[in-house]
């Protein structure tokens, strides 16, 4: 069958199960755009700017496990996504990014709207392919998605000149790829296995980290079986929130900068951590030479350079998560371990890191509980990156798998009204609220457009408090009460949501919270709330940058000496 | 880490951009290369790349799983520890005098060189050999005046019939067998 370039694209994509694509048209992407009503299986959602398209690709592929897809065209459309690819390649989000070119003739010549985006991405795709001819097309696509869906899922870029649009080629497409080289490995090395099941059937006071390839490999019930049966509580990553149920008894809560201290003191406690699907990142670990200090290793990943990157392992397995878990749990013994689960109750008792002060102040952590309370702990939330996104963690028990999206490893501000969006256009029928920041909000508002002009159902928290509010915190904390740049002006967000023709409620007391919020999910269609949170609110727990995992400051360091530490 | 110079192999994918993704690697996660030589292969579409890294100052085993990492990296071995063969070239253009000359060429015949080109006032020598010896070469030379120096780089590969792509009782190897041979199922995983 001879079809157009534009043509195959299309093809390939509806064979890979491509439902939806959230895009931008331009020049170089004239002809593709030109062919999608030929196409009415692919549902484009017209962004507003290009590093929306990618944010909302990301939130969907998070939201469903299916490989998000992005248009842009050349130049400026392209380099738009960058953040947004770099943000799912840190996070190993599935994606598929599609760029326009300029025609071959044009290439190298600097031509209008031509920029290099593959020599760009080399360093934050998976893979990403510069299209030369029609006849390649098809089978790039099926490697492309090939690539972003299966070992570590990440990002892969295609890059199509606009005359390959164009170009006539015979389109059959490839029921299978050969990638010399690219054999993701999925069962764990069974002698490695069995040292780990060792390892943990002797083990006093074992901890297991749970991270986002818990997640993407849905291994929840393989987890729970493990921490049952082995009576092992449960830490997680920021991305490894709702990778285990946030009120099961095990549940620690979170490690880290921002984690729960009693996390975090259980972690320097511990002689085994069984790590699984995370990367012991700089804010999981806090000073990694001081990290866990007293434990052994078993480190399971997907990825082979993770094992040995940033700590030492015992026993590493490369290998799918909910694979190996499941071939671990044959081999692990049941135990009770008493007196290891009192010790954690006991910190749990001495470190409640997640109470509310009472205050008739309106604080932000109330407004996470009270969404928590209103939804029924039913809703996925998509934070944006800062203290709003602490918060989020912190304050909202996530229950569901997969209910708590974020982006951790880039950091990117902005990411939550476009990832949002994703979310919603992935799992329509479920409650999806946005939590963000008055800085972050700011970044890539003008997609609340795309969300009326796709009538999706997002509910927004904005944790307005007039500041940048981490750095303010680091300000105050480590720069001498210094606010430089931090303190923002906003706009009148009820205005402004008004604008853009969604229902909106300011919220300056604490008895208007409830209130709102009942509203918001009582209103068709999306809404927004501008809480007016209390300005110089901190985030804590806190850990110091630089210091170890134990050695916390619970609250402000004027009330309270760190504890722990050695 | 260790101080030693390690050597790795790599077969990759002969295709636009794979030096670039390479060498892309090596700078972001700032490893420490001494050399780096890429050429072809025994198998079409495929070429070899050398690299030497210095174990002091760099995560050798990083390197050698970020690299692998590279979609058309099809293979990477560190071959530092196996019973290899390793060579380099170096074209060096030293002064040369008719007072001078002889004594040139003496030397360049004691480290078993090449002379390419002869001018009134000037000779190309090609010396191969492992690091010591070109290094040697180039430090007598001196002496009369180095004008320029062009290196390729360690190339390397073991002894023996085995090499990265084949394994006992295999005949020659074959690209549609590479996939096959680069898979590393039998090693148990590294840390």
């Amino acid at each position: 069958m001879k079809l157009k370039g534009a043509q195959i694209l299309c093809e390939s994509l509806i064979r890979e199960g491509v439902e939806v694509i959230f895009g931008f048209p331009g020049g170089a992407v004239l002809p593709l755009y030109d062919t999608l009503p030929q196409y009415p299986k692919l549902r484009h959602i017209l962004v507003r700017h290009e590093q929306g398209a990618a944010h909302a690709a990301d939130g969907y592929a998070r939201a469903t496990g299916k490989a998000g897809v992005c248009f842009a065209t050349s130049g400026p459309g392209a380099t738009n996504l960058v953040t947004g690819i770099a943000n799912a390649h840190l996070d190993s989000v599935p994606m598929v990014a599609v760029t326009g070119q300029v025609a071959r003739p044009f290439i190298g010549k600097d031509a209008f709207q031509e920029i290099d985006i593959t020599g760009i991405t080399v360093p934050i795709t998976k893979h990403n392919y510069l299209v030369t001819k029609a006849d390649d097309l098809a089978a790039i696509v099926k490697e492309a998605f090939y690539l972003a869906q299966t070992g570590r899922p990440g990002p892969v870029l295609i890059d199509i000149p606009k005359d390959v649009f164009d170009e006539q080629a015979n389109f059959t497409y490839p029921t299978r790829v050969d990638i010399p080289g690219y054999e993701p490995r999925i069962e764990g090395h069974p002698l490695q296995i069995k040292k780990a099941a060792k390892l943990i059937n002797e083990a006093k006071w074992p901890v297991i980290l749970t991270g986002r390839g818990v997640i993407i490999s849905r291994a929840y019930a393989e987890l729970k079986e493990l921490a049952e049966k082995a009576q092992i509580p449960v830490i997680h990553t920021l991305l490894g929130i709702s990778s285990f149920p946030g009120s099961h008894v095990l549940s620690l809560g979170m490690l880290g900068m921002h984690g729960a201290a009693c996390a975090n003191l259980a972690i320097d406690e511990a002689d085994l951590i069984i790590a699984i699907g995370m990367r012991f990142d700089d804010r999981a670990t806090a000073n990694v030479s001081r990290f866990a200090t007293r434990a052994q290793i078993i480190h399971i990943d997907i990825d082979p350079a993770e094992i040995g990157k940033n700590v030492k392992t015992v026993v590493p397995i490369v290998g799918d998560a909910r694979t190996v878990l499941s071939a671990l749990n044959k081999h692990v013994e049941a135990r009770s371990r008493v007196e290891w689960i009192r010790r954690i109750e006991e910190l749990r008792r001495l470190h409640p890191s997640t109470q509310i002060r009472e205050t008739d102040e309106l604080l932000p952590q109330y407004v996470i509980r009270q969404i928590f309370e209103v939804t029924e702990g039913k809703a996925t939330i998509v934070t944006g990156v800062g203290q709003n996104q602490m918060w989020a963690a912190q304050y909202y028990c996530y229950d569901r798998p997969n209910s708590f999206i974020s982006s951790g490893g880039l950091g990117t501000m902005g990411f939550e009204l476009p990832a949002a969006i994703g979310v919603k256009v992935g799992r329509p029928d479920e409650t999806v609220w946005m939590v963000a920041g008055d800085g972050g909000f700011q970044m890539t508002v003008q997609e609340l457009a795309t969300m009326v002009q796709e009538n999706l159902a997002v509910k927004m928290a904005i944790m307005n408090n007039g500041y940048l509010g981490m750095v303010r915190q680091w300000q105050q904390l480590f720069y001498g009460r210094r606010y430089v740049a931090t303190p923002l002006l906003g706009p009148d967000f009820v205005k402004l949501a008004d604008a853009y023709g969604i229902p909106a409620v300011r919220v300056v007391s604490k008895t208007e919270v409830i209130p709102a919020i009942r509203r918001a999910m009582d209103t068709p269609g999306p809404f927004l709330i501008d809480f007016r949170i209390e300005p110089e609110e901190n985030v804590y727990p806190m850990v110091a940058p630089g210091a170890a995992i134990a050695e916390i400051m619970e609250a402000p360091p004027c009330e309270q000496a760190p504890l722990g530490g050695k | 880490m260790t101080t030693m110079k390690h050597t790795l192999t790599m077969l990759v994918q002969d295709k636009p951009g794979l030096l670039n993704r390479v060498t892309s690697m090596i700078r972001r996660r700032n490893f420490n290369i001494d050399s780096i030589a890429v050429g072809a292969s025994a198998v079409e579409g495929f070429s070899r790349m050398v690299l030497v890294v210095d174990g002091a100052t760099t995560a050798v085993e990083q390197v050698r799983k970020q690299l692998d990492k590279i979609i058309g990296v099809v293979k990477i071995t560190d071959i530092t520890d196996s019973d290899v063969v390793a060579r380099e070239l170096a074209l060096v253009k030293v002064e040369a005098s008719p007072e001078t000359r002889s004594e040139i060429i003496q030397l360049t015949n004691i480290f078993r060189g090449n002379m390419l080109d002869v001018t009134p006032d000037s000779i190309i020598i090609e010396v191969t050999g492992d690091e010591d010896k070109v290094n040697a070469m180039i430090e007598l030379l001196k002496g009369f005046g180095v004008i320029e120096v062009a290196r390729t780089g360690r190339v390397a590969m073991t002894r023996g019939v085995l090499g990265p792509l084949k394994k006992p009782g295999q005949e020659k190897p074959k690209a549609k067998r590479i996939k096959k041979a680069a898979s590393r199922k039998e090693e148990p995983p590294v840390s």
